[in-house]
């Protein structure tokens, strides 16, 4: 009972929140909205009791993916309206005719694999940090570490990326020396 | 009342549909990540509610590192787009068309 209640009021939340955010035209308002989404699908991890699921849910996405979104819009003007695109009728009738052909085989994929086993299955459903845990260094060890290694290189990608310039800090440069950047700036422009 | 299997892979199709039609009618970049933000989500409930029905934990593994790619893909793309837009002052989609043949 309280199950399907707590499905029904998050799934109502996260498709107004996703909604919001796909509709808006305010980067501001999609932001928030998508951050807010993001904390009630962790809700639909406890209720299916995966927690540590839910867990990392909240601290990647809604504190690091987020964050990251926040930090990036101060590099954009987000206060300008988001114009929208006048789509080509044609695909987008035939994406939501592909779309919709998506639903029936996802609703009735379960039917088909009936007979499925489970390859590891889970022995206790309270213990579902240790039961991933060991899993996660056992089975699938290598991906773990694969995942680690390209974890690192995006890092590296993204610092190499956004951080060019950054050693130059404008409040500690005078007058002159900003404006002779700009000029320089607008040389390199207007060469290129 | 029961919520079953059928619930959870129902609201994650429609969480799917909603995060492409934000793909298509999205013309500024960054609102198309967001909306690929919200394919993976959708995509990952589904992935966490089979691993309960089923008693298997491999749904969630995959949830995991569909999550880790997610976080990565953030990380480069926010990168390429702050680089784009020092160099071409916007971040729109049909602005993009220089390797075009």
């Amino acid at each position: 009972m309280f199950e399907a209640i707590a499905f029904y009021l998050f799934a109502f939340l996260t498709i107004t929140m996703f909604y919001i955010a796909v509709t808006t035209s305010q980067a501001l308002y999609a932001l928030s909205a998508l951050a807010a989404g993001m904390i009630f699908i962790s809700a639909f991890f406890f209720i299916l009791g995966a927690d540590f699921l839910g867990a990392v849910q909240i601290v990647v996405y809604s504190g690091a993916v987020m964050a990251l979104y926040a930090f990036g819009m101060m590099f954009f003007d987000t206060t300008r309206e988001v114009k929208e695109k006048q789509g080509n009728k044609a695909i987008i009738i035939g994406l939501s005719t592909l779309a919709a052909l998506m639903v029936v085989v996802i609703v009735a994929a379960p039917i088909v694999g009936n007979n499925i086993e489970a390859l590891y299955p889970s022995v206790d459903a309270t213990k579902n940090v240790q039961e991933v845990g060991m899993v996660l260094f056992t089975k699938y060890l290598v991906p773990f570490e694969v995942a680690a290694v390209m974890l690192l290189v995006a890092m590296i990608a993204g610092i190499v990326l956004a951080g060019k310039k950054m050693d130059l800090s404008v409040t500690l440069m005078n007058e002159a020396e900003i404006m002779m950047m700009k000029e320089e700036d607008k040389n390199k422009k207007a060469h290129s | 009342m029961e919520i079953g299997l059928h619930h959870y892979l129902v609201l994650s199709t429609i969480l799917f549909a909603i995060g492409l039609v934000g793909v298509m009618r999205r013309k500024n970049l960054l609102m198309l990540f967001f909306a690929t933000e919200i394919l993976l989500n959708a995509v990952n409930i589904s992935f966490a509610a089979i691993s309960h029905y089923y008693g298997d934990l491999t749904g969630q593994m995959f949830a995991f590192f569909v999550i880790a790619i997610a976080a990565s893909e953030v990380a480069v793309g926010l990168g390429l787009l702050i680089v784009w837009h020092k160099k071409h002052n916007n971040i729109d989609l049909d602005n993009m068309s220089t390797m075009r043949g």
